[in-house]
């Protein structure tokens, strides 16, 4: 703040403010010692033919709302930051009314999360209860990249089948959210050439079982030998420890399409899961883990 | 009328003009009073505007607080209005109408519709309201929005016809300032004695009256701010945690808030609430026409005005009827004279017609010197009930008040929302398919727990998943559920396409409600 304002302009606007009230006050004061009228009359306005504006006296608890309002603006000045060079009576904050209010909400919800931190994750996932809560907060806190349903979308995992990238099992889950995770396919298109790259992309395609053009394969698999293995294994079936994707299924993070696969390899491609440890908490951290772990381990069934 | 004035009727107004009498109103003739006592009757008092001398003689209306009638400065300080007591058929009007609205309002929250569950509740925390067997969520605003419509229009249409019939007998300010009042008579005594008792110094008998007074205020007070609070949480725990004071906070707050209120409003600000504060008896000016009924006095009749002997006959001293008793100013709870011509304070309240009619049975006059009338009835022309403006009021009345009863009898206890998840505009399955995403809010409005079926249409081939199997909602409950929807590419007409959700109660036909959605996608040609 202090790089862009500097004190002058607090007192500036103090002395204004404080010039202000005593004006106004002075004011009130000249104008409910006027001449005192003895007579109703018109001011000499007039509309709507006859509509007039008469002299007539406020009632006196009017003048008193007008000292009301003066009083009060000093009173806020003086309990509020409202002047910017005193902090005010009662040190009131944004950020302090804010913490002041998380502090309050944890004590008071903390506890429902806390009885479950201490429960082995596939024993939540199988509380109904837990399983409510976890939705809420995947509702709030994941959906805007998983979708709604955990289904994902092109560059976020769906977290509703069996293919896991970091591992399946609740702890593997649970580092996820924690700590988050770097996935990073490095770009080959320098590296392979043009060629190239269409030649490893009908290796990994033929690797799913889909049809593919024979020579380029063949081609493309001693390439994947030298380049890929590291990552992906010698059979494509990919790493968990390093996040390398299993190129022999159906499950396309970026796209499954011939196009999206070459341009993984011709670019790379970096995911990042931001890590919410700090952020939500364990206990938040640990339901969100629970719920889902559940998602994968039942099938929604189609209606009609 | 005038934006702060006294002769504040048009019409009276022209009157005046036309036959040049001179018609003072309260404060001008304070202030007149003031100066005059100041010039201690040197010269006689003139009229400002006009420069008309007024009538001589002592026809002064002898004003409610005449002993500190002067202005003391820019700012008038308030004058206690001490409204005398009146007996009559206009006040029986009003006890009773007082009795039936105050009735409502304090045993309503009591009475309980079903097992446990009060009748008329507006359940702020769970977002709903309890009105007899219906309740209402916040998804039905608009039924709120349409009582308040209709209820203006009722206004209008009485105040077309009647006057400010509102003001006078029903409005809050006058029924909880009647109560005010009684009670002040009950403890203070009548006008008189009550006028004594201000002037009085602070001794035993003043303190006692006084604390008498207020205490039985306050209680009648916070009895009406718990009453208000018990329209909002279930009055019955709140008589108990009254009783244990174990009331929360804001609860605490309200039913003092709501008490401070009343006891302001209805002990101490009372007519100025009407005469400063209050916009509809400023506008009502506007729903006026020749037509309307007004309290009126009969100036023809009554002029001139002055005291005689009972058994006198008014034609030989050249008076009219009006005995200039000041009765009708003495129980006029806004402290105006009527005899001046219809004003802004006036709140119709009849209190002057009641007064007027004993004084003139005991003068054996015919009643009705101050009386209901309308001003084409006054000047002898004749008066029509039903004009045009009636049967507009009415008519859109009579079309709204249906509108509202058939839409209330068709509605559908069942709300559903469709929202689409906006982070991804579609996904592809491995299969090929296209994927949208939607949550379903189903809320159940009925009393009555229900098992819901979904199904979606609008594309060939269109199929919805999620967890659909057996969806039960309680009575109340809202359920969020997120399904899918999943179409063939080749079926996609538009890269975005309308679709139908469509949920419906197990056990009813009738419970059934289809809510729009789009559904995204590629377009493969």
């Amino acid at each position: 703040m202090a790089d862009f304002t500097s004190k002058f302009w607090e007192w500036y606007i103090l002395i204004l403010v404080g010039l202000s009230f005593v004006f106004c006050f002075a004011l009130v004061i000249w104008m409910a010692r006027g001449k005192k009228p003895t007579k109703i009359e018109s001011h000499g306005h007039v509309w709507d033919e006859d509509l007039e504006e008469l002299n007539n006296p406020l009632p006196a608890w009017w003048l008193y709302m007008f000292y009301i309002t003066l009083v009060f603006g000093i009173a806020y000045l003086l309990i509020y930051p409202g002047s910017g060079v005193f902090a005010g009576a009662i040190k009131w904050s944004a950020a302090g009314q804010y913490e002041q209010e998380m502090s309050v909400a944890d004590k008071k919800y903390g506890p429902l999360y806390e009885k479950y931190r201490t429960q082995p994750i596939k024993a939540v996932a199988a509380n109904p209860e837990a399983l409510k809560i976890g939705q809420r907060l995947f509702m709030t806190y994941c959906t805007a990249c998983h979708g709604s349903d955990a289904g994902g979308g092109p560059g976020f995992p769906n977290l509703r089948d069996k293919d896991w990238l970091y591992g399946g099992q609740p702890e593997n889950i649970k580092a996820s959210i924690s700590d988050g995770r770097n996935g990073a396919m490095p770009p080959w298109g320098a590296i392979l050439g043009n060629e190239g790259v269409h030649h490893v992309s009908e290796y990994v395609m033929s690797l799913s079982g889909r049809k593919v053009n024979e020579e380029a394969a063949v081609s493309g698999k001693e390439k994947f030998q030298q380049l890929c293995v590291a990552c992906h294994g010698v059979n494509g079936k990919g790493n968990p420890a390093l996040g390398a994707p299993n190129l022999t299924d159906s499950v396309w993070l970026y796209g499954g399409s011939q196009a999206a696969i070459m341009k993984s390899i011709n670019d790379g491609r970096s995911g990042r899961m931001p890590a919410h440890g700090e952020f939500l908490g364990e206990a938040k951290v640990h339901l969100l883990a629970a719920y889902i772990y559940s998602l994968s381990n039942k099938e929604p069934k189609a209606a009609k | 009328m005038t934006q702060d004035g006294n002769p504040a009727d048009k019409p009276e107004k022209g009157k005046e003009k036309k036959e040049n009498t001179y018609v003072p109103s309260l404060i001008e003739a304070q202030a007149e009073l003031a100066a005059l006592r100041a010039r201690s009757n040197r010269e006689p008092a003139r009229d400002g505007a006009s420069g008309r001398t007024r009538p001589t003689g002592s026809q002064r209306i002898p004003m409610l607080a005449e002993a500190d009638a002067a202005l003391e400065a820019l700012y008038a300080r308030h004058k206690k209005v001490y409204p005398r007591e009146v007996h009559g058929l206009f006040a029986r009007l009003r006890v009773l109408l007082a009795s039936l609205t105050l009735g409502l309002f304090y045993g309503l929250p009591w009475f309980n519709w079903g097992q446990g569950r009060q009748a008329f509740l507006i359940d702020l925390p769970e977002r709903k309201f309890n009105l007899f067997a219906w309740t209402f969520w916040p998804q039905d605003l608009f039924y709120l929005a349409v009582i308040l419509i209709l209820s203006a229009f009722l206004l209008f249409f009485f105040t077309a016809i009647l006057g400010r019939v509102w003001c006078g007998f029903t409005c809050p300010q006058t029924v909880w300032t009647e109560v005010f009042l009684w009670i002040e008579r009950k403890i203070d005594g009548d006008r008189m004695q009550q006028m004594k008792l201000a002037k009085m110094p602070w001794n035993r008998e003043k303190l006692l009256k006084r604390s008498g007074k207020y205490g039985a205020w306050i209680l009648f007070s916070l009895w009406t701010g718990f009453t208000f609070v018990g329209f909002f949480t279930p009055i019955r725990e709140l008589a108990v945690s009254s009783v244990a004071l174990t009331l929360g906070p804001w609860e605490t707050f309200w039913v003092f808030f709501y008490g401070f209120a009343t006891f302001g409003n209805a002990g101490f600000l009372r007519e100025q609430v009407c005469t400063y504060m209050c916009p509809y008896a400023r506008f009502q000016g506007a729903m006026f026409d020749p037509n309307t009924l007004i309290i009126s006095y009969d100036k023809a009749r009554g002029e001139p005005r002055g005291a005689r002997g009972r058994i006198v006959d008014p034609k030989s001293q050249n008076l009219g009827h009006c005995i200039d008793c000041t009765l009708c100013v003495q129980v006029c709870p806004t402290g105006i004279d009527i005899r001046n011509g219809l004003q802004y304070q006036c709140i119709a309240c009849a209190a002057c017609v009641d007064v007027c009619d004993t004084v003139m049975d005991k003068m054996q006059y015919p009643r009705g010197l101050v009386r209901y009338t309308t001003e084409n009835a006054l000047e002898g022309k004749p008066s029509h009930i039903l004009r045009p403006r009636v049967w507009a009021y009415g008519g859109l009345l009579v079309a709204i008040a249906m509108a509202l009863v058939i839409s209330v009898l068709l509605r559908i206890p069942l709300g559903v929302d469709v929202i689409r998840d906006r982070n991804t505009l579609y996904r592809e399955t491995p299969e090929g398919l296209v994927e949208n995403v939607y949550t379903l809010r189903i809320l159940n409005m009925d009393n009555i727990a229900h098992t819901y079926q979904m199904s979606a249409e609008g594309i060939e081939g269109l199929r919805l998943l999620g967890d659909l199997e057996r969806v039960t909602i309680d009575s109340g409950q809202v359920r969020e559920l997120v399904v899918r929807l999943q179409a063939d590419p080749v079926n996609l007409k538009d890269r975005s396409s309308h679709v139908r959700f469509r949920v419906q109660a197990e056990d009813s036909t009738k419970l059934v409600t289809t809510e729009e959605a789009r559904f995204l996608g590629p377009v493969i040609r």
